[in-house]
C-alpha cells in the first residue's frame, strides 16, 4: 500500500489515491485532497462531506449518490453540480473514503 | 513502502472525454425495466453522456401511469428461482393464478431491499443526473399517445432516424 506525504504527515492511500485509513483523515487533509482535483469547497460542499464520513462510521461502506440522496437529503442534482461528472468517487476521494461499490 | 513527496491523485478525467451511451429501452415487463436503468446511471455517475430511448413495449416504462404498475411474470422464463432453497420454478407453477402478483411482489421487494429506486424515481434519478429521455414516435402513434401521457421530463417524441442521427458515435445498448 503506497503512502505519502501531506500536511508534513504520512497518508495511507490505494493505487489510485483513494485514503485507506479512516482515522488519518481531517478536513484541513479534506480540502488538500478537494484542491488536488480542482472543487472549491464551500459550507454544501463540507455537508456533503460530513454526511459521507458519519454514514460510513455507521454503515461500515462509502454511500452512492442514491444513499447521499435518500438518506443525506442532498438531491442528485446537486451532488452533480457540487462535485461535476464523477460526484460519486470525486466526493468519496475528499471524505477520505474508499471509492463506492454499490451498483445504484 | 516509500514515501511520495508527490500525492497521487485519482484520474478522474474530467476533460470532455466525448463518451456517450444510447440506451434503447423496448421491454415493459418489470424486471427488464431495470438493465438499462441501472447502466445508464452507472455511465452518467462516470461522467458519460446518456440518452435513452423508449420503444414497443418500453414505452410504458415513460408513461406516466403505466410506469407505476410495470408487472413481472415467471411464465416462460426458466432461470426464475424460488425463495427458498433456490429450486427453479416449475413452468406450471409459473401458470397459477396469484403466482405473478406474488413474483411482482417479491422482485419489487427484493430491489427495495437494496436500496434500489421503484422504476418512476429512477427515472427521476437519470433525469437529474443529466440523463436525456426520449420516446418513440412509432410506439407513440400505435398507442395513440402523446407527449401529455408521458413523463413532464421526457424531452420528446422522435422517430427512429432522429435518434439514430443525434446519438452518432455513441455507444448502444439494446435492452
Amino acid at each position: 500500500m503506497p503512502t505519502q506525504t501531506m500536511l508534513g504527515r504520512e497518508i495511507h492511500v490505494d493505487d489510485e489515491g483513494f485514503l485507506t485509513e479512516f482515522d488519518e483523515w481531517d478536513e484541513k487533509l479534506g480540502s488538500e485532497l478537494a484542491k488536488n482535483i480542482d472543487i472549491e469547497m464551500t459550507d454544501r460542499h463540507w455537508e456533503v462531506v460530513r454526511f459521507l464520513r458519519k454514514d460510513f462510521q455507521e454503515k461500515g461502506e462509502t454511500a452512492t449518490t442514491r444513499r447521499v440522496d435518500t438518506a443525506g437529503g442532498f438531491p442528485v442534482k446537486l451532488q452533480f453540480e457540487l462535485f461535476p461528472k464523477k460526484p460519486a468517487k470525486k466526493m468519496a476521494y475528499i471524505a477520505g473514503l474508499p471509492k463506492p461499490h454499490g451498483c445504484v | 513502502m516509500a514515501a511520495s513527496n508527490k500525492p497521487i491523485v485519482p484520474k478522474f478525467d474530467d476533460g470532455p472525454s466525448g463518451r456517450k451511451l444510447a440506451i434503447i429501452c423496448s421491454k415493459g415487463n418489470l424486471d427488464m425495466a431495470y438493465p438499462g436503468l441501472v447502466l445508464g446511471n452507472a455511465a452518467l455517475g462516470e461522467g458519460v453522456e446518456v440518452d435513452l430511448f423508449f420503444t414497443f413495449w418500453g414505452f410504458d416504462m415513460i408513461h406516466k401511469k403505466r410506469q407505476k404498475k410495470m408487472k413481472f411474470s415467471p411464465v416462460g422464463n426458466f432461470a426464475m428461482h424460488l425463495p427458498i432453497g433456490g429450486v427453479r420454478m416449475p413452468q406450471w407453477l409459473a401458470w397459477i393464478p396469484g403466482v405473478q402478483p406474488f413474483a411482482t411482489w417479491y422482485l419489487k421487494h427484493s430491489i427495495k431491499k437494496l436500496g434500489v429506486p421503484t422504476v418512476p424515481d429512477f427515472l427521476d434519478q437519470i433525469a437529474a443526473s443529466g440523463g436525456r429521455l426520449w420516446g418513440c414516435k412509432m410506439s407513440a402513434d400505435m398507442a395513440g399517445l402523446t407527449t401529455a401521457d408521458l413523463r413532464e421530463d421526457v424531452i420528446d417524441i422522435i422517430t427512429a432516424a432522429d435518434f439514430i442521427e443525434m446519438t452518432e458515435g455513441a455507444q448502444l445498448l439494446f435492452i
